[in-house]
């Protein structure tokens, strides 16, 4: 049994702390960005979400300029984005998508402007690179407080408001008739998803983010057949998909002779494998996963 | 600004500003925001994989926009059309990370490759630049009007026996095309916002198809080069004056449509 579980975890996986940060700040970006991801996956807003994750990218290049709390940065600029969107906010979904669009890239300009700042006049180096694909086996660990809050906070408000905003994802119109204020709630849901994209924009950087948004939240919806099951479900495939991408990277090391894989490349890579095992039919990869459903 | 090895710059740039323009007018008239952002984003890991193997950044730009492309479709068929474009792109970036890992090249080449660089145009990417620039704005002229009927009216589109579901993944080829002219250039990030900006100001001067689709690219080519100018003159990046005026012609375009909806709640 030993040199399976030596197989498995490679030495040293459990007493590392890094890898404990990681754990504990990449569990809280995937369980928030799991339930919120079912939401904005059902409300048709998964562009929205990568959308502030880009824009936040430039609040994370900001932190790492004066040296600030990089989550600070990513959430105060996602919710800025988030802000920005509902200023210019137009009905007709065509539309929608361009000011979406024009938005981000208008952020992603800032950050390219400051991280040129910061590599010019600071040494750091590598600042594109975490902002953007992240380093999770480097968060600091004075990032864990805030983050839990974060992820507290967030929970939340999808908890307090979960009968409007699942209301009103399912049908707008019918939730406007019933009279769940539909206007507030979605600028409300894009705070949630501000909150969520930024957690996980530390750990999996910015621009990929959206993967533990959208990848587990849409397997879990092809999985449950009602969405109260797939809030339940897609919190515990990005977790598996989170604690499953650390474990790889971490072992990798062990295989590429000290270089290891990027931790954001195996969790994006997980989730994605996930979602394609429910689109084979049933019976195939999709059993061990539906267990959890049927349950 | 004008000195012989900016020469390489202003022509690469001019040659994407009016492939973004022509082709983001469509990109506009579609409502395509999304794949436009998705596929040079997504297909800018295959110049980090190029790096690795040491093949063409061109080869390498094709291939994952390719994977995009069949990503996009290939699950949109199954699911909502934005779960697919947001899962195949943040699949093709995750592999981004993988190669660039493996890179020892550092980071000022990835900054690059996101964001753009002026003065690195070398004057080997010019050919296939100006290629894959004609093979994209040929294949759009070509399809002018099925891509706009399909567009303005499905149904009738259908009618007169043009597939919706042909001209979708026609243009989304479209796209690859032109993500992989402006990379280079304007960096992957800010491709869209070259495409996108001057588009929909355009798109808000004329109402006559095109026009406007000349009046775009007229746009991007001012863009372009007064990006250049201030990106030459100040040493900021170029993305940063891209993005902004991207943000701006929108603006613009939408005035007369805000200043309306002001007037009517009045």
């Amino acid at each position: 049994m030993d040199w399976l579980l030596q197989a498995v975890f490679a030495p040293g996986f459990f007493s590392s702390q890094p890898v404990r940060i990681a754990m504990i700040v990449g569990g809280a970006a995937a369980i928030v960005s799991g339930v919120v991801g079912v939401f904005a996956v059902m409300r048709g807003q998964s562009f929205a979400g990568h959308s502030l994750a880009d824009i936040s990218s430039a609040g994370g290049s900001a932190a790492f300029l004066v040296g600030a709390n990089p989550l600070l940065g990513f959430v105060a600029m996602a919710l800025l984005g988030g802000a920005g969107m509902e200023a210019f906010r137009v009905r007709q979904l065509r539309e929608r998508d361009l000011v979406t669009g024009v938005v981000t890239g208008a952020g992603l300009g800032l950050s390219a402007l400051l991280l040129y700042l910061s590599v010019t006049t600071t040494s750091t180096r590598g600042a594109a690179i975490t902002v953007m694909f992240g380093s999770m086996f480097s968060i600091s660990q004075a990032i864990m407080p805030l983050a839990v809050a974060i992820g507290a906070a967030a929970l939340l408000l999808v908890a307090l408001l979960y009968r409007p905003l699942l209301l009103s994802s399912l049908d707008a119109e019918l939730a406007a008739v019933q009279g769940v204020p539909v206007r507030l709630i979605e600028t409300l849901f894009l705070m949630m998803l501000a909150l969520a994209v930024s957690l996980s924009a530390i750990t999996v950087g910015a621009i990929l983010s959206t993967a533990l948004l959208v990848g587990p939240a849409a397997t879990a919806l092809r999985l449950a057949s009602r969405p109260g099951r797939a809030l339940l479900l897609a919190p515990v495939v990005g977790l598996v998909a989170t604690f499953g991408g650390i474990l790889i990277a971490y072992d990798s090391y062990g295989w590429t002779g000290g270089r290891g894989w990027p931790v954001s490349f195996c969790i994006v890579a997980l989730t994605f494998l996930f979602y394609l095992a429910t689109s084979l039919p049933r019976g195939f990869g999709v059993a061990v996963l539906a267990i959890d459903v049927e349950v | 600004m004008f000195s012989s090895f900016m020469i390489d710059t202003w022509i690469a740039a001019s040659i994407v500003a009016v492939v973004a323009g022509i082709v983001g007018f469509f990109v506009v008239v579609r409502g395509n925001a999304f794949a436009a952002h998705a596929l040079p984003l997504g297909s800018f890991p295959g110049a980090a994989m190029a790096h690795v193997l040491g093949i063409n950044d061109f080869v390498g730009v094709g291939l994952f926009a390719a994977l995009g492309i069949a990503g996009i479709s290939q699950l949109g068929r199954r699911s909502r059309h934005d779960v697919a474009t947001a899962l195949s792109l943040v699949t093709l970036l995750g592999l981004g990370a993988l190669f660039l890992s493996l890179t020892t090249a550092y980071s000022q080449g990835v900054y690059a490759l996101l964001f753009g660089q002026v003065l690195g145009v070398p004057a080997a990417a010019l050919p296939p630049i100006a290629a894959l620039g004609a093979i994209a704005v040929a294949a759009t002229l070509a399809l002018f009007h099925p891509l706009l009927l399909s567009a303005a009216s499905p149904e009738l589109a259908e009618a007169s026996g043009v597939s919706t579901r042909l001209m979708e993944l026609l243009f989304l080829v479209i796209i690859g095309f032109a993500a992989a002219v402006a990379m280079a250039v304007v960096g992957a990030l800010l491709v869209f916002s070259l495409m996108v900006g001057p588009a929909s100001a355009a798109r808000a001067m004329t109402s006559r198809p095109v026009a406007a689709m000349l009046l775009s690219a007229l746009l991007a080519l001012l863009t372009a080069w007064a990006s250049i100018v201030l990106s030459y003159l100040s040493d900021w990046p170029i993305g940063f004056f891209v993005g902004v005026f991207a943000a701006l012609w929108y603006a613009w375009g939408r005035l007369p449509i805000w200043h309306r909806t002001a007037a009517r709640s009045r």
